[in-house]
């Protein structure tokens, strides 16, 4: 039979299958090779670059006012966040001074999106363990967000509002009011969520003690963001070098230490609601004044290199700018948090099964776009 | 008997378009949003056209696959499926075969499926189909075990495999009823195990969309896929059917105890009624768990039937036995 020839099979008769660059569960062009032995998987090496654009190059060619905004397509999820780390990284060069009301605008918008990009996951990571309606349950308050995002940005994914020196625009008018709204229809959800997935007793199983990682492993493994938090490594750019507003709010890191899926999921459900808590403390004392600093037509940074880092809703992004003094970057490097994360993928799925993988895969909160660039 | 049979055809045909617009509109409502609305009304036509559609698109045949078996795979799906709603009695005085080993007779014939899943599987010249099929093997061969127990502890009581007894017998009272606690168990194992025979969620492993794209049936397309589908709704509509029958006391209508008045307007009912009502009833719990259940892993389906079900069934079946000895049943 065909079926079983040297073509399917190693020659060490273990059994490779390509996961991707198309397959339901790899959240866009992710290529896993899988060596397995029955359902255990062996061996797992994932193949990057299906959806490399250059963005670093490209940055090179583009302003300090445009380049920004390439970013945006990086973490589709955190175009906020992405954008943000690029305005802090110029105004360190410009040695800019926010205005107050832009610090706050931004961190409530960071956090709305880290809300909205947090439930994206947490339905993808129902429909990937076999749970269909979570999905639905979770563009639901997702939708709500876009609202708020389209209205005061005018997009609902790729909000391009930071610029260097503060945001676009002011806020729409309705902001305010909405965003309460919102926030208040959110936290009645936040139970039905529980019921749906977390206290499933299938859901615990699939998730609990599979991809585990030690918080030595997370560290040396580069892992930033709630996957680092759940193995225990304290890791929040926003507590240890607060930016924007996060010096003026209370918030709590969120650890966990039992290191794998469920850990993972509970830290990102716990992060929601801290998110939520974040954007209640701040919502009713946006200060009045200018939304954004004066700066130069046309923007040219000191000769010499900058670096800023901030949270995003999957860890770290570190933004690295050589400047020649020119009018753009010399040189523009990004530190992606998926691009770390995805790299422990090998070491947690070794003798998980095929179950177990897309479980991991689903806990890391992939971004494909952000890994390849 | 062969227009009985053409009769069969269509009416199955028929019921599956009615199962498939039941399943998009349960899935709807329960993820908030509002299903087929379109075509026709209230988007009633949806699966006819989507039918049309799957008739007119180009049946692939992989080139490396090994044809025969490929093209006879779906077949063997569909007679398997088929075959098992001869024995049942839809009404009163209205059964096709009372065949005298009807238990025996549908869970030999249901048990059949795995062969036309596993040539499915074997032949696409797959990887995922493979897997697929591998799992659903497993699976179908595990779960066959606790249905048979579930079903004999009714045998036990009614002493008779032929399904027209078994319905009679409930004349009193469902044998859910009837039977103590033991009919309740045997009545849960056997909705898990054979929802996990019929492999739909949370035990479509076999299928498995987010880990093996579509399993065994990744490689069809257009007819042949339709009769996968065709197949998943009549076993679903078959399993129901035979809980209802051995549980629900199939065409019989409800009667409690003494009420002489409330049994007497129960009776004005039609069987067919009662029968259809207590299957849909079977379908409605079977995706309900569907849609919000997530899928278990391999191993874990495996360790659920031979840890769990499998000692609690053969238990079961002592207390059971115990109970029809001793005449404590009602």
């Amino acid at each position: 039979m065909s079926l079983l020839g040297e073509d399917v099979m190693t020659e060490d008769g273990e059994f490779v299958i390509n996961m991707g660059p198309q397959h339901p569960s790899t959240h866009g062009v992710l290529h896993l090779k899988v060596w397995l032995d029955g359902e255990i998987i062996k061996k797992v090496q994932p193949h990057l670059g299906y959806i490399h654009r250059s963005i670093e190059k490209m940055s090179e060619n583009l302003s300090y006012r445009n380049f920004i905004f390439a970013t945006s397509r990086m973490d589709y999820l955190s175009a906020h966040m992405n954008n943000e780390a690029c305005a802090l990284t110029v105004e360190k060069g410009l040695a800019v001074e926010v205005p107050a009301r832009a610090k706050v605008i931004r961190t409530l918008m960071a956090e709305l999106t880290r809300l909205s990009s947090h439930q994206l996951w947490w339905g993808c990571t129902g429909l990937d363990l076999g749970a269909v309606t979570p999905f639905f349950y979770a563009f639901r308050e997702r939708e709500a967000i876009n609202g708020i995002m389209e209205e005061t940005c005018g997009a609902r994914l790729t909000q391009n509002y930071m610029v260097p020196g503060g945001v676009m625009f002011d806020l729409h008018p309705n902001f305010q009011a909405r965003t309460k709204e919102v926030i208040k229809q959110i936290k009645d959800k936040f139970d039905e969520y529980d019921q749906l997935l977390t206290g499933n007793v299938i859901f615990e199983q699939r998730t609990k003690g599979v991809g585990y990682i030690s918080k030595e492993d997370a560290v040396s493994w580069g892992c930033t963001g709630p996957m680092a938090r759940a193995s225990g490594v304290s890791c929040d750019i926003r507590k240890l070098f607060p930016y924007s507003a996060y010096d003026q709010v209370k918030f709590e890191e969120i650890l966990d230490t039992g290191g794998d899926c469920y850990a993972r999921y509970m830290v990102r459900m716990a992060e929601m609601k801290q998110s939520v808590s974040i954007i209640e403390q701040l919502i009713d004392t946006i200060p009045e004044g200018e939304f954004q600093a004066k700066t130069k037509a046309v923007i040219k940074l000191p000769k010499g290199e900058f670096y800023q880092r901030v949270e995003t809703a999957r860890g770290e992004l570190g933004v690295y700018i050589v400047s020649d003094g020119a009018a753009s970057p010399y040189r523009v490097k990004y530190r992606s948090p998926n691009f770390s994360n995805l790299s422990a993928l090998p070491h947690m799925s070794k003798g998980a099964k095929i179950g177990d993988l897309v479980a991991i895969m689903a806990t890391i909160d992939l971004v494909i776009p952000d890994v390849d660039r | 008997m062969v227009i009985v049979g053409l009769c069969l055809l269509g009416f199955l045909v028929v019921l599956s378009f009615i199962l498939g617009y039941m399943e998009r509109k349960v899935a709807a409502f329960m993820q908030i949003r509002l299903g087929p609305n379109r075509v026709g009304p209230k988007g009633t036509l949806q699966i006819i056209a989507d039918t049309i559609k799957l008739l007119f698109k180009e049946g692939l045949t992989p080139k490396a696959s090994d044809k025969f078996l490929f093209n006879l795979a779906p077949f063997i799906m569909v007679i398997t499926s088929m075959l098992v709603v001869a024995p049942l009695a839809f009404a009163k005085n209205f059964q096709i075969w009372d065949i005298n080993i009807g238990v025996l007779y549908v869970s030999a014939i249901s048990s059949m499926a795995v062969i036309g899943i596993l040539m499915a599987g074997w032949s696409s010249y797959n990887k995922y189909s493979l897997l697929g099929a591998m799992r659903s093997g497993a699976q179908i061969v595990s779960y066959e075990l606790s249905i048979g127990l579930s079903l004999i502890t009714i045998v036990i009581l009614t002493g008779s495999l032929k399904l027209s007894d078994i319905v009679m017998s409930q004349a009193g009272g469902w044998w859910i009823f009837k039977g103590h606690i033991p009919a309740i168990i045997a009545f849960v194992i056997f909705i898990v195990a054979s929802t996990a025979e019929i492999n739909r969620a949370p035990f479509d492993l076999a299928e498995a969309e987010s880990e093996l794209t579509a399993g065994f049936h990744t490689e069809y397309s257009g007819m042949k896929f339709a009769m996968f589908l065709l197949s998943e709704y009549i076993n679903l509509f078959v399993v129901s059917a035979v809980a209802a029958t051995l549980f629900l006391g199939g065409w019989m209508p409800l009667h409690i105890g003494s009420l002489h008045g409330f049994n007497h307007v129960m009776d004005y009912i039609p069987s067919s009624v009662w029968f259809f009502g207590k299957t849909f009833f079977v379908i409605f719990v079977i995706m309900w768990f569907r849609w919000t259940f997530p899928r278990l892993r391999v191993d874990q389906l495996l360790n659920l039937e031979w840890k769990y079900l499998l000692p609690i069934s053969m238990f079961n079946l002592l207390l059971m036995t115990a109970i029809a000895i001793l005449g404590w049943h009602f």
